[in-house]
């Protein structure tokens, strides 16, 4: 199972001194954030798109990028990929070069996005959110599957001839995760290919996370790619940990309080016990993380996010210690006693070229 | 005897408050007229006041919390909804239309409703009318034609109001009667195929 981080790049006041760092601290905080991920012996770092303040993350493929070049083993992902308001095309040059950067350590995960405006400032529209995820995608596989591509739909130019380069390393494309928070058409979308589903999970009540990920594992065996119990999940989880419980949740009440996303709402005691959130100790951490494969089944991505609403880099940093030392590796080893041999871990550059590989000798 | 579900939707603020007393009056009304076309009703009432927080907290983290999932639930599942508020400022009041805004979109589509209002004085009719229909033609819920409004003054006076209340009870009635009951549409069950999404 791998473990790692997500960042959604938000530059927050922070409320307790409601100073906000400027673009640059946050940017080379967030590059600091994804070296430490990898030094504490987590696996995966993922970065969100967004454009508009207060984001500074437009374009992921740049950073994810330099930290190929400052990282040996750490995964390096999206959360998420605009598959709305990106072409296709952009998304199949910038990704296949990027894993040739990495040496095969890229996947992403493919979003819709839920900013309305960014639709229209990309010359789209956000009714047609779900159509140009599902048209988009079919072209970007096409572009990484076959040399050359000749395509016509609804929402861009056609081509006729086109070769995206670089090819893909190895000929394998990057792993693709599907994220949607309520879209079954995604979870239907993911299915289908045999990619991975992501959820978010962090806002959301569990029995919300749980009726999504069943439905995609039914719809995956569905298509024939597995048994509902092989498909591909990952989670968010949103966590804030110091060794005494009640210190967490008294340094991390006022940046639960001023949050962006749910702050000026339900408490920080009601919102813990609606959504996966949890401020405590790291066993604690544990616990509830333990708890979500009773709702999800055995799955193969665990991300945190440990760095939003204006929380200090020393103090995320911190957490970063505690999930490297403390948490994550209980985690894996009470996951792998759990998991069953026929369910898969998450696919990785090197286990589908040894995949493709095995299935070449197989058929000479 | 068939069985219907009825939802009673009530924003009164005051306990206890006469908009409840309208609802509750309607709500009586639509029992028997019910079941004089042999139909029994199961009213489930819900005070929006009960859920003030709940619906806050949803405006801000966007889903509902236990205690407000099952309350939207009875009424996107209601064979027919009585829905009553009082008129602040010319409208529906902040709290109903609040409420309103956290329903699904299609949670109402088809359904019989029964239009209430109650205000200090008859001044404030047609806010009835005028502000609480449209919402409810957005929703593409069918609203019986007579919409019962209270001022003060109509619960010391004739039988007017009463008569009102039986003629709306009466049309909501024949509606939620003649309308076999329906469960909402689960897209987890019955998923759009994906060769016809990648159709468009």
């Amino acid at each position: 199972m791998q473990f790692g981080v997500f960042s959604v790049s938000d530059i927050t006041p922070d409320p307790t001194t409601g100073r906000a760092p400027t673009e640059a601290e946050r940017l080379q905080a967030v590059l600091r954030i994804a070296e430490k991920t990898e030094e504490v012996g987590l696996d995966v770092f993922a970065l969100g798109e967004h454009h508009n303040p207060p984001f500074f993350s437009s374009s992921p493929t740049t950073t994810l990028g330099y930290l190929a070049g400052r990282t040996q083993r750490l995964q390096l992902s999206t959360a998420t990929t605009l598959i709305t308001t990106n072409d296709p095309v952009k998304i199949a040059e910038d990704y296949a070069m990027l894993q040739h950067l990495a040496a095969g350590r890229v996947d992403l995960t493919l979003g819709r996005g839920n900013t309305g405006p960014v639709y229209p400032w990309f010359g789209q529209d956000i009714r047609q959110g779900i159509p140009l995820a599902i048209e988009n995608y079919a072209l970007l596989r096409r572009l990484w599957d076959e040399d050359v591509v000749d395509w016509e739909g609804k929402f861009r130019t056609p081509l006729q001839g086109f070769t995206s380069t670089p090819r893909p390393l190895d000929g394998i494309a990057p792993f693709v995760w599907h994220g949607s928070i309520r879209s079954p058409e995604i979870a239907e979308q993911a299915a289908y290919y045999g990619d991975g589903f992501f959820h978010n999970h962090i806002f959301w009540p569990a029995d919300h996370t749980r009726r999504m990920v069943d439905f995609y594992r039914r719809r995956f065996e569905h298509h024939g790619h597995g048994d509902a119990d092989q498909a591909i999940v990952g989670l968010g989880g949103q966590v804030f940990m110091r060794k005494n419980s009640q210190d967490a949740v008294r340094e991390f009440r006022p940046y639960f309080d001023e949050a962006p996303v749910y702050g000026h709402g339900p408490s920080l005691e009601d919102f813990a016990r609606e959504t996966p959130l949890t401020v405590g100790s790291p066993q604690q951490v544990i616990d509830r993380t333990l708890g979500f494969r009773d709702y999800v089944g055995d799955y193969q991505r665990q991300l945190f996010l440990i760095d939003h609403a204006g929380l200090p880099l020393k103090t995320v940093l911190e957490q970063l210690d505690l999930l490297g030392e403390e948490v994550v590796p209980v985690l894996r080893r009470e996951f792998a006693a759990l998991k069953p041999a026929h369910v898969p871990e998450a696919p990785t550059h090197g286990s589908l070229v040894a995949a493709r590989d095995s299935k070449v000798e197989v058929t000479v | 005897m068939e069985t219907r579900t009825l939802a009673v939707v009530s924003a009164g603020l005051s306990t206890p408050s006469s908009t409840r007393l309208l609802a509750d009056r309607l709500t009586d009304g639509v029992v028997t007229a019910l079941r004089e076309r042999g139909v029994e009703a199961r009213p489930e009432v819900i005070e929006l006041r009960d859920h003030a927080r709940d619906l806050a907290d949803h405006l801000v983290t966007g889903f509902p919390n236990a205690a407000l999932r099952p309350v939207l639930e009875t009424v996107a599942g209601a064979d027919g909804l009585v829905a009553v508020t009082p008129i602040f400022s010319a409208s529906y009041s902040g709290l109903f239309k609040t409420f309103v805004d956290v329903l699904d979109r299609d949670a109402l589509a088809g359904t019989p409703v029964l239009l209430g209002a109650t205000a200090g004085t008859a001044r404030h009719q047609l806010a009835l009318d005028h502000a609480m229909r449209p919402l409810f033609a957005y929703l593409h819920a069918t609203a019986v034609p007579t919409g019962v409004f209270a001022a003060s003054e109509d619960w010391g006076s004739s039988t007017e109001l009463t008569d009102r209340i039986t003629r709306a009870a009466g049309e909501l009635a024949d509606l939620v009667a003649a309308r076999p009951t329906t469960a909402a549409p689960d897209p987890f069950a019955d998923p759009t195929p994906f060769e016809a999404l990648l159709r468009g």
